[in-house]
């Protein structure tokens, strides 16, 4: 399974929104992703692809997509 | 000697007119005239800080020397160690100040601790901040000296907005480019005139022409309803603080901003329409934006992942209405230990955790209508809602109940 497909599924379970269709759509804004999923995520994030994002490090407008989100996770991989 | 507090009289801002202007001469040319900054800055806090309140400015060199030591102390210490029991030190003890501060008046009336001084709140959210970015690794080097001038940035120094160290000092050591620069001066240039319009106009309508009179009233009506004192004025009182309240802070805000712009700092922005926010949530990603934030990113969500990573509490839910609520408990207490500061803590993490259930039945029922009426009434209810609480934070109901005679 690829990263695209890895962070679609992820951020299907985390927010029951399947976001496949919309990769550009802020997540923050439309209100898919509150602070709390923001945690779960990087938890997850951290289990899965053993990368390590602290919350300092976490700037929103560079995760706000899923896109973005996606090229993040593979620049860290 | 005189003594000049930030944005208070015309007076003011003529002298800071006069005083930036080199500086800004400069960042047209490409350059900053760190000397010169150093010296208007270290003048425009001698200005606060002096004269009459020369106690405060001594308990500010000692706040600056204290911090220097603690959040110094621990950046040495993390480059080769990094035990939880230091972080968490260091963090405590760069509160120790405020919490005395904080603490020193409610126990006893009236009596304010001499280690005290205007801005000290927003000076130890820029201390712990540090500490905790260099717990992550975010912070790698610690200058003394770019952290004495990120702590005493004049313009935001009393009641911020409270930016952060990495931004700042990316800001401080980057001139913006000429383009950019013009950009920045045209904003602040907006940002001033906004900042008369509220501060000096609507917020003294509302907070100097109408509130006495309506406090008055209400005050006369206290046995109004079984004594509960509710009566039209307090209801009156309500919004008018409320709005007192928004356009005094975001006019004060919006100064603080555009001094920044002019000295080529982009000072994050405080307030975006929070009135028209439609929930609670919404409205405290729009008010007091810096304060929030902080809060969230360094409160809530370390709360969070603390919890979920040890697992301290099963139920999902659960975790957020916990974190919501330890949030806006400290949130409380931050503006002092009096009950309706804390009332008005929990009453935003009660609103926020109802909030939270709403949202959730919304997303579980797609077929509930959503129209601009449905969206107009959420506002309604939001705006009230907000409201209610800034009269438990103004403070007037400890008056109007417990101390009008």
């Amino acid at each position: 399974m690829n990263t695209q497909q890895a962070v679609i599924e992820l951020l299907e379970d985390l927010t029951g929104t399947d976001i496949s269709n919309n990769l550009d759509e802020n997540l923050f804004t439309s209100g898919v992703l509150d602070s709390m999923a923001t945690v779960e995520l990087l938890l997850e994030l951290q289990a899965k692809f053993g990368i390590d994002v602290p919350v300092s490090e976490f700037d929103r407008s560079e995760w706000e997509t899923p896109n973005k989100i996606i090229a993040k996770v593979e620049s860290l991989a | 000697m005189i003594n000049l507090q930030p944005y208070s009289n015309p007076m003011y801002f003529v002298w800071l007119a006069v005083a930036l202007l080199p500086l800004m001469i400069g960042l047209y040319f490409g350059k900053r005239l760190v000397v010169y900054q150093t010296i208007i800055s270290g003048i425009f806090l001698l200005l606060i800080f002096g004269g009459p309140k020369w106690q405060q400015g001594l308990a500010l060199i000692g706040y600056i020397i204290f911090q220097l030591l603690v959040v110094g102390g621990y950046a040495a210490y993390k480059k080769h160690a990094n035990q939880t029991w230091a972080f968490v030190s260091a963090v405590l003890l760069s509160i120790v100040p405020l919490v005395i501060v904080k603490v020193v008046p409610a126990i006893e009336v009236g009596r304010q601790s001499w280690l005290g001084f205007l801005g000290i709140s927003y000076l130890t959210f820029k201390s712990v901040q540090m500490i905790m970015e260099t717990r992550d690794g975010t912070i790698k080097e610690f200058s003394p000296v770019m952290f004495v001038r990120f702590l005493l940035f004049f313009p935001t120094v009393s009641s911020g907005p409270i930016d952060r160290y990495r931004r700042f000092q990316q800001d401080y050591l980057q001139v913006p480019t000429r383009e950019h620069y013009l950009q920045m001066i045209e904003k602040a240039v907006h940002y001033l005139f906004l900042g008369f319009l509220y501060k000096f106009i609507l917020g003294y309508l509302f907070g100097t022409v109408m509130l006495p009179r309506l406090a008055h009233i209400a005050i006369m009506q206290r046995a109004a309803f079984f004594h509960s004192g509710i009566s039209l004025a307090l209801v009156g009182y309500m919004y008018t603080y409320s709005m007192y309240l928004f356009f005094d802070f975001a006019g004060y805000s919006l100064f603080a901003v555009a001094a920044s712009y002019l000295m080529g700092i982009e000072t994050p922005m405080n307030f975006n329409q929070p009135f028209k926010a439609h929930n609670i949530k919404d409205f405290w990603n729009r008010w007091h934006m810096t304060l929030s934030f902080w809060f969230r990113d360094f409160i809530f969500m370390r709360l969070t992942f603390f919890i979920m990573k040890h697992h301290l509490i099963k139920k999902r839910t659960r975790i957020p209405q916990a974190a919501y609520l330890i949030n806006f408990l400290i949130m409380g207490f931050w503006h002092g230990v009096t009950w309706y500061y804390i009332v008005y803590g929990l009453f935003h993490a009660g609103a926020i955790i109802i909030n939270d259930y709403w949202l959730a039945y919304k997303k579980k029922n797609p077929q509930l209508p959503h129209n601009r009426w449905t969206e107009g009434l959420a506002i309604f209810i939001t705006f009230n809602v907000v409201c209610f609480s800034f009269l438990i934070f103004s403070g007037f109901l400890n008056t109007l109940w417990f101390q009008a005679h």
